[in-house]
């Protein structure tokens, strides 16, 4: 029977703690389920360490760790946290290396939720993290990315973010990317949207419509593969980007990338301009299936129609 | 030797001061000429304990390089923004490294080593020397990695280097209260005292690293916060005291090690 990615992420937990005597460093790990689940029971003598309700001073101290060698994750309970967090991991974690010839290399693992919990406790908040050097970014959401992604960063030494979503916890599948045939448009979803283009990417080829989909999982640093390329140039109606950050940050910028491959529009949609509220009603969720749909129907449309009117 | 290692830091800082008036070093620098006997007082009281702790300071770096045995010519090449400078010209003044003596570079935000500093030390068990100003002991950040710090009972020693300014504005302008008693209500074993190194010697001797200490030492800058020049006389300046003290034995190894320096900057400048 297929495992759920959470107890993917246990037993990697389990193993950088008791074989390689790692650290893993948060704030109230045991007081939300063990970090929904995915933590290991154990205690500060095991390498699990309460760390003071002191966000900024936590991402200092981690360093420290990071800096002595012992490989530390770092749990962010919500991405919104980030904002306190990422100071000196992006000051001087992710610049150590480079300046001191000191690495300091760590594995944070960033949770982001979907809708009703307000601007922080809400979403991916990576953006922030992903302008700075000396930082590579991810975002699995199955068991074999998850695990290729660790087996990397123990090959390394260097400051791994892992923008992992609550939603895929459950999930036992892996995602495959399609894009042999001549397609009309392709697909390329990050975060917790590659649920929701999968569903999205099936229905319109239902209706007739040749969608492809590339799944993104490593985003920093982003490497468009040869066959990527080829497919998206010869797409009819190039790329529509998703995911569950702001869609003025880490989206445009490598719709950008993409583009500059490719010479193919890439459309983009993630959350909108706009505060998130503290209730559904006022929330600001990522693209759905069906939001997915519309946008790719009337990116086909308008085009189809431009090309009518000459 | 404490005395060799002040004079050696003033003599150092003073040739560094020279050589930004003459413009052959073009970058901010960081000068720690009146506050040496700080450093100082404590590496010879590790050395004295043969214990090489790690070293998190901050942008006035120069004279805890110097202090705990950071090679002179390699600073004098940082400086010059060689790549056989102790942080591969990469630090300048502001951001002095070496692994040969466990000091770890400091990124310009102000006290984040507090916070590197702890968790190293948590992580690693080995004592830690974090080295901080009376404004940077300001930062939140600050206060909640001294907390950590006494709770996990770390063998870790905060120096205050307490000159009275944030640059320009003083204490008395942006606070009223002692960072000895907030160091103190955070249950850290905490003292207040002036640079000389006796009190120095006598505060920590007995327990450094043993358990968390904080130590606010009031000291005075001689040059300007950044860059080579004085704001006002300073008067009370401690390696003069204590060579009045020393006496003539003194004054001749402070001329000594005036001249070594001297030329050893001559040399390296040669090099460019």
């Amino acid at each position: 029977m297929a495992t759920a990615l959470r107890e993917t992420i246990k037993n990697i937990t389990f193993k950088h703690l008791k074989k390689f005597k790692g650290q893993v460093f948060g704030q109230n790990l045991t007081g939300v389920g063990w970090v929904a689940g995915t933590l290991p029971e154990l205690y500060e003598k095991d390498g699990v360490i309460e760390l003071p309700l002191a966000d900024v001073a936590n991402g200092g101290m981690v360093t420290g760790s990071a800096l002595v060698g012992r490989r530390p994750f770092y749990i962010i309970r919500y991405q919104g946290y980030n904002w306190l967090n990422c100071i000196f991991i992006a000051n001087y974690a992710c610049k150590s290396k480079e300046i001191w010839d000191k690495p300091a290399p760590m594995f944070i693992r960033g949770l982001s939720n979907e809708g009703g919990l307000g601007p922080v406790s809400t979403s991916s908040h990576i953006s922030i993290f992903y302008k700075m050097p000396g930082i590579k970014i991810f975002s699995p959401m199955s068991n074999k990315e998850y695990l290729k992604i660790y087996k990397k960063f123990m090959q390394e030494d260097e400051v791994f973010y892992i923008s992992e979503h609550r939603k895929s916890y459950e999930n036992k599948l892996e995602f495959k990317n399609t894009i042999k045939k001549a397609l009309d448009i392709i697909l390329m979803p990050i975060s917790v949207t590659r649920f929701e283009a999968e569903k999205a990417k099936n229905h319109l080829n239902k209706l007739g419509y040749r969608v492809g989909i590339i799944h993104l999982f490593e985003l920093k640093p982003f490497v468009l593969k040869k066959k990527w390329i080829n497919a998206i140039k010869k797409s009819k109606y190039g790329v529509l980007m998703t995911d569950n950050d702001y869609v003025d940050g880490i989206l445009r910028t490598l719709a950008h990338k993409i583009n500059e491959k490719t010479d193919q529009t890439v459309n983009v949609m993630g959350l909108k301009d706009k505060s998130a509220g503290y209730t559904v009603k006022t929330s600001n969720f990522p693209p759905s299936a069906l939001d997915i749909i519309n946008k790719v129907r009337v990116i086909i449309s308008k085009k189809r129609r431009k090309k009518k009117n000459g | 030797m404490t005395f060799k290692k002040a004079s050696l830091c003033r003599h150092f800082e003073n040739e560094v001061y020279k050589r930004v008036q003459e413009k052959k070093i073009n970058f901010p620098v960081y000068l720690s000429a009146g506050q040496e006997y700080v450093p100082s007082s404590i590496a010879q009281l590790v050395h004295n304990k043969k214990i090489k702790p790690m070293l998190f300071g901050q942008h006035r770096g120069h004279s805890i390089y110097l202090s705990f045995g950071g090679d002179v010519t390699q600073l004098i090449d940082e400086l010059l923004g060689m790549k056989s400078g102790c942080t591969r010209g990469m630090g300048g003044s502001l951001s002095i490294s070496s692994k040969k003596i466990n000091m770890f570079g400091h990124e310009g935000l102000m006290g984040s080593n507090a916070c590197m500093g702890v968790g190293a030390c948590f992580s690693s068990s080995k004592p830690t020397i974090v080295f901080l100003g009376d404004a940077s002991v300001e930062e939140d950040y600050v206060l909640a990695s001294l907390s950590w710090a006494a709770k996990k009972e770390l063998p870790i020693l905060f120096v205050v280097e307490d000159n009275n300014y944030a640059v320009l504005t003083k204490k008395e302008d942006r606070r009223d209260w002692k960072a000895k008693d907030v160091a103190k209500a955070f249950k850290l074993d905490s003292y207040d005292t002036q640079d000389n190194p006796e009190n120095i010697f006598k505060i920590l001797k007995k327990n450094i690293f043993k358990k968390p200490i904080f130590i606010n030492v009031h000291t005075k800058r001689l040059y300007w916060h950044a860059g080579a020049g004085e704001d006002e006389k300073v008067f009370g300046d401690r390696l003069g005291k204590e060579m009045k003290y020393l006496g003539k034995r003194a004054v001749e190894i402070d001329n000594k090690i005036k001249n070594r320096i001297k030329k050893l900057w001559q040399q390296r400048l040669e090099k460019l």
